[in-house]
């Protein structure tokens, strides 16, 4: 018994119930073929992918077609085109107070801005992080590995940390008290503050992902092109524009359309940092249709669903834009 | 020392050559420097915030070490007093405890000797503190809150729904790798195409469902809809693909059924690509939140996510007491951090999968 080591022994019994199952399934297999047991494989994962998300995706349609509080469908009331005309009906686009429902066009507006700033800083920073992770740096492993380590942390620790630290008596402040800043800054209690604080600490957790993918890429580019370039005394901006931004581009785009999908639906680390607020200054698409579905004392699952259709529609659009992007750089021979 | 200078400074072009500085190698370091710090810093600032008792948490400027003002029972007085470090009018500093402060004036007294009251000005005064770590912050979650609770619950949903993940992911790959059938190619477009469903497109129906199937407030309801990753058998093909066809029939030859073939020789060929989907699933799964917090309304199965933003959330936040959970919710992914960080890089530099 000296000779089995602790993983076999612990896998023994695994070992066998295996040899258990595998009785009925012999039956199986002579009753239907190996054709039959290919559906058997595939069986538990198509059934658990059809209830989980085929099934509502369906479903969803039906749901902004409904209206009524009960989420049971057999309760709820058919309503037709009107959760959608509520969404949609405003006297003037570019101002929310004048729509139905103001709330979602905020969040709608805020959304946008949020995606546009956060994805464009996003990408400037990881290029930077990326451009500079790909010199002959010495211990590069671990430089990369600091960048990266945000991206693991859960959305609610990192909402958590950033409250912390950008409370009025929290650490920037005393940071910035240190360097005479005698007047605290409101970060969490300012519209534009806390804007700008979900930009930068969803900038924080997320971009050493997309620095990595980028940092691939550039690893990818062959080095003889800048031993070229170094032989013909070419200026490093140059070599910059002329060599790593088009040959970086295919990953560049990828990474683009990555962030604007995320940035889309960010929710989590927004909700405990600010929960929307103050007021409905970070109040995102992703807490509008939660808020509107389950959380607030009159909800509405049926605006919600409408709500997430349309959400839904802005991300194929951009899936669809990013799949073209694929097929354009393939057929340029590309990967 | 001068070589290991060299090797830790080396710069563009020049190794260790005469050349000099070129302004790019500044930019490199101090966007280095500033990551490490701004990386690290918050992570660190939170432990160490962690072990600090509610008093020092209140106090600003902060210290960056967990210090705890001393205090001492002096004769004559009821409550303990505080202790101060004093600056005598002839230069001696003497250690005192205050009895009452009355606009700039401290009214101290020498625990010793406690008859005779000294005035200090209250500028010449600083507390005796010393270095003492608030363990409690860290005991009375677990033993007065629930936090033992959700700590379970965030175990038991993490590694039941990496098990199911890895099973059942593994069967589909398989039957997506090894076989030839009709309709293969239609299952793998929409398991592909699901991976363009986020939650938040589906979540109003998706808790329908999971209402009629009676999960709603069950751990079942948080698992179930999130194994079927198609991530997961997108990398698990791949990687099935490269497993040669000769083994599977040779293995036919000699009366092994299709469950032996799939549980006793592509599976265990497959140990590397089920490690990192391992890896990412418990990542996965551990962080989750906007799904368990739809899914659970009652408090006894909150995971350690959902628990922790509902008690930020509350009006009088204690939060010495979330400082030290956050810390406990970060340790998981801090250890797959520092030793599994690997898997997971070149995972995502392959893929470009999240």
């Amino acid at each position: 018994m000296s000779t089995t080591s602790p993983p076999s022994l612990l896998m023994a019994p695994v070992h066998a119930a295996m040899r258990i199952v595998d009785v009925p399934l012999r039956a199986l297999q002579k009753a239907t073929g190996i054709g039959g047991m290919a559906a058997f494989f595939l069986a538990p994962n198509m059934l658990i992918f059809s209830i989980f998300v085929l099934l509502p995706l369906v479903i969803n349609f039906v749901y902004s077609m409904t209206g009524g509080t009960a989420f049971f469908l057999a309760e709820r009331y058919f309503v037709g085109f009107d959760q959608y005309a509520r969404l949609f009906s405003c006297d003037n686009f570019l101002d929310p107070m004048s729509c139905q429902e103001d709330a979602f066009w905020t969040a709608a507006g805020n959304t946008f801005w949020f995606v546009i700033l956060q994805v464009a800083l996003m990408i400037v920073t990881a290029l930077i992080t990326a451009l500079i992770l790909n010199r002959d740096l010495a211990a590069r492993s671990f430089w990369r590995a600091v960048f990266f380590f945000p991206v693991l942390l859960s959305p609610v620790v990192v909402g958590l940390i950033w409250k912390w630290i950008l409370q009025r008596q929290g650490l920037l402040n005393f940071i910035l008290y240190q360097f005479g800043v005698t007047e605290p800054f409101t970060w969490l209690t300012d519209r534009n503050w806390t804007f700008a604080a979900t930009i930068g600490v969803s900038i924080w957790a997320h971009m050493g992902f997309y620095a990595l993918i980028l940092l691939a890429g550039l690893q990818a580019i062959p080095k003889d092109l800048y031993e070229a370039a170094e032989m013909d005394g070419t200026k490093p901006a140059r070599v910059f524009w002329r060599i790593t931004l088009p040959l970086l581009a295919p990953n560049l785009l990828v990474v683009v359309v990555l962030a604007l999908i995320r940035a889309v639906q960010i929710f989590d680390e927004v909700f405990v940092l600010t929960g929307g607020g103050p007021g409905t200054s970070t109040l995102y698409l992703t807490q509008y249709i939660y808020e509107t579905g389950f959380a607030s004392a009159l909800r509405n699952p049926g605006l919600a669903a409408a709500a997430s259709i349309l959400m839904g529609v802005v991300l194929v659009i951009l899936t669809l834009f990013q799949l073209g992007l694929g097929r354009k750089n393939e057929s340029k021979g590309k990967r | 020392m001068g070589a290991a200078a060299r090797f830790i400074l080396r710069r563009r072009g020049a190794h260790g050559s005469g050349k000099g500085w070129h302004w790019t190698d500044i930019v490199t370091w101090l966007w280095l420097v500033g990551g490490l710090v701004i990386m690290f810093g918050p992570a660190i600032w939170l432990v160490f915030s962690s072990f600090k008792t509610p008093a020092a948490l209140a106090e600003f400027p902060p210290s960056i070490l967990p210090y705890v003002t001393q205090q001492a029972m002096v004769e004559g007085y009821e409550k303990p007093l505080q202790l101060f470090n004093a600056k005598m009018p002839d230069g001696s500093t003497r250690v005192l405890a205050e009895v009452r402060r009355i606009g700039l004036v401290s009214q101290m007294v020498d625990p010793k000797a406690p008859g005779e009251i000294v005035r200090v000005n209250i500028n010449d005064r600083t507390p005796v503190r010393t270095i003492s770590f608030a363990t409690e912050n860290y005991i009375q979650p677990f033993t007065q809150f629930d936090f033992l609770r959700y700590l379970w619950n965030s175990v038991f949903v993490t590694v039941m729904a990496t098990l199911i993940t890895l099973v059942v992911n593994s069967m589909a790959a398989f039957a997506l790798s090894k076989y030839e059938f009709r309709g293969r190619g239609a299952a793998m477009l929409i398991i592909l195409a699901t991976l363009m469903v986020p939650l938040s497109v589906i979540m109003v129906p998706l808790y329908s469902i999971i209402s009629s199937l009676n999960l709603f407030n069950s751990l079942w309801g948080v698992i179930l809809p999130t194994v079927a990753t198609p991530t997961g058998v997108f990398i698990l093909r791949q990687y099935m693909l490269t497993i040669p066809d000769e083994l599977i029939d040779a293995a036919r030859m000699d009366k092994a059924s299709e469950w032996q073939i799939y549980w006793r020789i592509v599976l265990p060929l497959t140990a590397p690509a089920l490690a990192v989907l391992a890896i990412f699933s418990v990542v996965w799964r551990w962080n989750d939140f906007l799904w368990p917090l739809i899914v659970l309304s009652r408090r006894e199965l909150y995971t350690l996510q959902v628990g922790l933003s509902i008690y930020s959330g509350e009006l009088n936040v204690q939060w010495h007491f979330i400082l030290a959970m956050t810390v406990v919710t970060m340790i998981p992914v801090v250890l797959v951090f520092i030793f599994l960080q690997r898997f997971i890089t070149t995972g995502i530099a392959g893929t470009g999968l999240k």
